[in-house]
């Protein structure tokens, strides 16, 4: 197989078209400075869903545990950007924020990993709740409960896009490849997983790894755009917020993580002048989703451009018969 | 020489003993029967020499290029890669996933495609990844499977969820090939047709088959020897012929002063 093929290039294009597409409407005004922040929260959003979706949905490990992972690459990242305020500074950030937070995730995982459905919840929640405690304790390298605030302002929206498509890519390489193939099998049936040889222990911590980078990236990115961190950024709320989307668009579908990031993005734009109500509205919209549609908007299915130029190719050959 | 050699082989669950004092052998290329009533511990047994289970006593050795290796306080994965292929009792398939998925995933463990060569797609990923894809629909050709590839297991029909759990397991590279009950639910032409391709796997693939089965005339059929499993206890062993005619046995499936 080539490296360069037509789904290559057609999601090269698909990233690129999506890039112009968000250039014109900034340049255009359609994207204000104040929606701009609805669009980044929306890309790191995406980055933190689809990091999540690979934990629950494709390794089936239930973790409420990403506002952690969050948390340390957002003030790893901050405090080197505060000693380094150029882009060498955020791309040394961003690195070792992912670096601690695989290494954090490792220690973590190793052990909790062994355990199933709620109790490992649990253990990753509380995890998250000690990554952020340790935070507010390390006063003299954090600033405690206060935040660290003054931040350089470095990743602008096209940065966070150029990294929210490299997440996706990173994400779907993943699964789509034969490591990948052998997380899902642990997710449908762990004991014949690993009598087909796959070692779980390993492809569940290689899938709680990598999501635990993703959502370091999104802190990262988040700490650099907002640049004030607060503890509280991160959480339960948080990782409860990560998870709506990931169960809203679809456990095992990282189109599915996409599409409801950006819906719950608008939703929540939309509802700014109902106040109060907002929330009601937002729950009621779950609520019904889960009714109407339990898997999900788009349940495990993902988008494809080879399935969607079979589909071409399909219409076209109908047209001449 | 045996493939594959058991020596007092005991579990006990609390007071309960599943398994006691059993010993089995398996010579290379041989089909050997496992029969026994409802509880005998037979499923026991096959949980016992995959890893599912660790044994309270006993020994369990596999030949490996001359040597004699221990499968004992080994993980599952470790034993499959040693060279134990399984299938379920319970079909225990991929529901959610197709059919070539199924013989790809079985077949990862001894692909060696690391994380990283996967996530960057070096150039060499989609050599082996190739590869693996070519070999995987070779086999499932020869299990006349392959116009389901893309089939997800959910949607096939029962005879042919149990044949891809076959295929899955071969897919693995066994030595020894343990199939739990693999006509269960099959109706006399599916139990025939699996008469077949038992002889057929065993031919072409060269190896060794534990076989489970309640289906006395698969049993009596395709296995050249037979063990016997009562109350966890092997009360005989021998060819078919043999067997038919053992009071033990027959006082074991019927009841008898």
């Amino acid at each position: 197989m080539k490296l360069i093929n037509k789904t290559t290039i057609g999601w090269l294009v698909v990233a690129i078209a999506g890039f112009l597409l968000l250039q014109l409407a900034v340049t255009t005004g359609i994207i204000s400075a104040y929606y701009e922040i609805t669009l980044v929260t929306i890309l790191i959003n995406i980055i933190l869903a689809v990091g999540l979706n690979l934990i629950i949905g494709f390794s089936g490990q239930f973790s409420l545990g990403h506002a952690g992972f969050m948390a340390i690459g957002a003030y790893t990242a901050g405090i080197i950007t505060k000693y380094f305020p150029t882009y060498t500074g955020l791309f040394l950030g961003i690195l070792a924020g992912v670096i601690l937070t695989s290494i954090v995730a490792l220690i973590v995982g190793i052990p909790t990993l062994r355990l199933k459905g709620d109790y490992l919840a649990i253990a990753t929640l509380g995890v998250a709740e000690i990554i952020r405690i340790v935070i507010v304790n390390m006063q003299s390298v954090t600033n405690g409960a206060a935040g660290l605030s003054g931040i350089p302002y470095l990743s602008k929206w096209p940065l966070i896009y150029v990294f929210t498509v490299l997440t996706i890519l990173l994400v779907a390489n993943y699964t789509q490849s034969s490591p990948g193939r052998a997380t899902i099998a642990i997710r449908e049936d762990e004991i014949a997983a690993e009598s087909m040889g796959v070692n779980t222990t390993k492809y569940k911590t290689i899938a709680f790894i990598l999501g635990a980078a993703t959502a370091a990236i999104g802190g990262a990115l988040h700490a650099s755009y907002f640049s004030v961190i607060r503890p509280g950024d991160f959480t339960f709320n948080k990782s409860v917020d990560v998870l709506i989307i990931v169960v809203f668009g679809g456990i095992g579908s990282i189109t599915g993580s996409v599409v409801a990031a950006i819906l719950l993005g608008f939703l929540n734009v939309f509802l700014q002048p109902f106040g109060a109500l907002r929330m009601i509205i937002y729950a009621l919209a779950l609520i019904g989703i889960m009714i109407f549609k339990p898997s999900g908007l788009l349940g495990n299915k993902e988008f494809t451009v080879s399935g969607l130029l079979r589909l071409f190719n399909r219409k076209s050959a109908q047209g001449e018969g | 020489m045996s493939l594959l050699e058991v020596k007092k082989l005991t579990k006990n669950f609390g007071g309960l003993s599943a398994i006691s004092n059993v010993h089995l052998e398996l010579k290379e290329n041989e089909l050997v029967g496992l029969i026994g009533p409802n509880g005998a511990g037979k499923t026991t047994l096959f949980n016992l020499l995959t890893g599912v289970y660790q044994p309270t006593e006993g020994t369990i050795e596999i030949e490996t290029n001359g040597q004699k290796e221990s499968v004992i306080g080994k993980k599952t994965y470790t034993i499959t890669d040693m060279g134990f292929g399984r299938t379920f009792q319970n079909i225990r398939l991929f529901i959610n996933l197709t059919v070539l998925d199924h013989v790809l995933i079985a077949m990862h463990s001894k692909s060696k495609i690391g994380t990283l060569k996967s996530v960057l797609r070096l150039p060499s990923y989609y050599a082996s990844e190739a590869k693996m894809k070519k070999e995987a629909v070779e086999l499932l050709k020869l299990f006349s499977l392959e116009n389901k590839q893309e089939e997800l297991a959910k949607n096939l029909p029962y005879g042919e969820q149990r044949r891809l759990e076959i295929v899955r397991a071969l897919a693995t590279k066994p030595k020894v090939l343990f199939l739990d009950e693999p006509a269960a639910g099959m109706n006399p032409q599916e139990t025939a047709d699996l008469t077949d391709l038992i002889r057929q796997i065993q031919k072409d693939f060269k190896i060794t088959i534990l076989l489970i089965e309640h289906d006395m005339s698969l049993v009596m059929n395709v296995c050249e020897r037979i063990y016997v499993l009562e109350y966890g206890r092997m009360i005989a062993h021998g060819t078919p012929e043999e067997i038919k005619g053992n009071k033990q046995v027959i006082k074991a499936y019927l009841g008898g002063e």
